[in-house]
């Protein structure tokens, strides 16, 4: 019993070890874009980081090492990384899972399935035209919408002076 | 005050410069290309005097999204090919960087599908720039104005990438109808998911 008490502190004390968990590869949640949508209006002290992607994307598989380095790097600093994958949903077992188990993913994962794109689209950004890769980053003082491909220079230039 | 004034005149260049990259907007005239087709030959809309329009749906080989969407492609041209709006798909990504959209692999995916339309490549990354497409499928309805083309309608064939049997709303064909009709499309720009175009 004190053990349990033991290992439920250091998963407290440790907050890399419960975004870890985020990515139980069985539970890959999957969203409308309603259910989605309060991941784009998160009201805490942290910066979020909400990448748009696919397993068939080259451009989009290229850049995610670049997030997760940014993740390591600024978890403690409170940076949260949400990768929204815009794969098929009949496609989460058989590609997306072992994608994620394979890359490492440790930002969260979850599968965007909304077919309505002309309605949801504008409600992530205005002039996302709807190509991926897109990144969103934000937080209660900053908001910018990227519909392009990030390296993790680009990515450090703009969270470092978000950083509180 | 001078530096006021550069700064002024940087600002104003540097936002004609962005909006000129953004490409063709609903109203604008259409620049023609000249573009080399899957069966060898080149193709240009001024080889199709007599059309009352065009679908130019920018595609490729290996997106999902296009893949969804080849057989509707298909059905689009066959209907409204007869009546004066064939479909010509263009080919814009960069072919080292996306090697399964290789000329090649174009002509094999073209004889797969039997496609009716021209099915050509922009290998000089010339031509999307200028419309300002950003994705692959990604379509313009060019309406024919006197001597020009102009831009009718951008976006999405309809709002159901996964299951056409789902859909509820065509825009592209509500498009190519309110044209025929001398109507503005409402929507006249849509967006959809798509793969980014490629480039090195």
């Amino acid at each position: 019993m004190k053990k349990l008490w033991l290992i439920f502190f250091l998963t407290l004390a440790y907050p890399g070890y419960l975004s870890a968990l985020a990515n139980d590869s069985d539970d890959i949640k999957v969203y409308n874009f309603d259910e989605f949508s309060h991941w784009l209006e998160r009201e805490s002290d942290s910066l979020y980081v909400v990448n748009f992607w696919a397993t068939w994307c080259a451009p989009c598989v290229k850049e995610i090492p670049d997030f997760e380095k940014l993740y390591a790097k600024y978890k403690t600093d409170k940076v949260k990384l949400l990768f929204v994958s815009l794969d098929f949903p009949n496609q989460l077992e058989t590609r997306v899972i072992p994608f994620i188990d394979r890359m490492d993913m440790k930002g969260q994962v979850v599968l965007l399935d909304d077919t309505r794109a002309n309605r949801w689209i504008p409600l992530v950004d205005e002039d996302w035209t709807g190509a991926i890769p897109a990144t969103l980053i934000y937080n209660q003082d900053f908001r910018e919408f990227y519909a392009r491909e990030l390296t993790f220079d680009e990515l450090e230039e703009i969270v470092l002076p978000l950083l509180k | 005050m001078i530096m006021k004034k550069m700064f002024v005149f940087l600002s104003a260049l540097f936002f004609v410069a962005t909006t000129f990259a953004q490409g063709y907007e609903v109203g604008d005239k259409v620049e023609d290309f000249k573009l080399l087709n899957v069966d060898g030959k080149y193709v240009s809309m001024a080889d199709y005097p007599d059309t009352e329009g065009f679908v130019v749906i920018f595609s490729c080989n290996h997106c999902p999204y296009v893949v969804a969407y080849e057989d509707r492609m298909i059905e689009l041209h066959n209907e409204f090919a007869p009546q004066g709006f064939p479909v010509i798909a263009i080919n814009p990504n960069d072919t080292i960087a996306q090697p399964q959209d290789s000329y090649s692999l174009m002509k094999v995916r073209a004889e797969e599908k039997n496609f009716p339309f021209p099915y050509v490549i922009d290998a000089d990354q010339t031509v999307y720039p200028k419309f300002g497409a950003t994705r692959t499928p990604h379509v313009f309805l060019l309406k024919r104005d006197g001597n020009d083309l102009r831009v009718a309608y951008i976006g999405a064939i309809d709002d159901n990438h996964r299951d056409a049997s789902q859909v509820e709303e065509k825009f592209l064909a509500n498009a190519i109808h309110a044209v025929k009709k001398g109507r503005t499309p409402d929507p006249s720009v849509t967006r959809a998911i798509g793969c980014s175009i490629k480039t090195r």
